[in-house]
């Protein structure tokens, strides 16, 4: 859902490329904005230079991307519209291209390690869907 | 000219369609300008955050208010 006046607005992109690494960071991903961790958007949209994509990028408040490996497809495309998000990277965890299995528990390590160093909990405020400015 | 606002009905996106509206009053532009509440007609641009601003179908500004300059160089352009 859209988020009403951009106060505080969080999106989260992922690479969401072929190889394995690419698969576990949309995973990842998902399991992020389904946590409330931020709202997640379509890279393929910025990328195709689709203008309500690139305009949602350029107005949030806070711009994130999980790249499976360190081509960092998503960083880049954002970058190329002048958008400079924070930026993950999977192989930075340790993760080996084309060597990684795609299971739920490397997901949910992979989780766990981007919310650490991200300093979310349970505490961390939501980004939900839905309601307008407590409207 | 077709001008849509996207938003559901929060204070920014009521002052982004008093901007727009008194811009293009004082540029003499004609144009259609339209309200936009609608969550599903709103995320069909993509948009992830409003207000949202849309000139001819192609979304301007989103997430923010626009300047006045930035509004009338969008409707003159």
């Amino acid at each position: 859902m859209a988020e009403c006046c951009g106060g505080g607005s969080k999106l989260i992109y992922s690479c969401a490329g072929s190889a394995d690494v690419g698969e576990i960071a949309d995973r990842v991903t998902r399991k992020l904005r389904d946590e409330g961790f931020a709202k997640m958007t379509c890279l393929a949209g910025v990328g195709a230079g689709l203008s309500g994509y690139v305009q949602s990028a350029k107005g949030a408040d806070e711009v994130i991307t999980i790249d499976g490996c360190a081509t960092a497809c998503a960083r880049k495309s954002l970058e190329r519209i002048g958008v400079h998000p924070t930026s993950y990277i999977l192989t930075d965890f340790g993760l080996e291209k084309h060597e990684t299995p795609v299971t739920d528990q490397i997901v949910a390590e992979v989780l766990e390690k981007i919310k650490k160093n991200a300093g979310f909990s349970a505490a961390s405020p939501r980004m939900t869907d839905g309601g307008c400015c407590g409207v | 000219m077709k001008i849509e606002i996207l938003g559901v009905g929060c204070a920014k996106c009521h002052k982004l369609e008093e901007m727009v509206r008194e811009v293009v009053k004082k540029e003499g532009v004609s144009a259609d300008i339209s309200k936009v509440e609608d969550f599903k007609k709103i995320m069909a641009y993509g948009v992830m955050t409003t207000p949202a601003l849309v000139v001819n179908g192609e979304v301007k500004a989103a997430g923010k208010i626009p300047s006045e300059d930035q509004i009338k160089g969008w409707i003159k352009g």
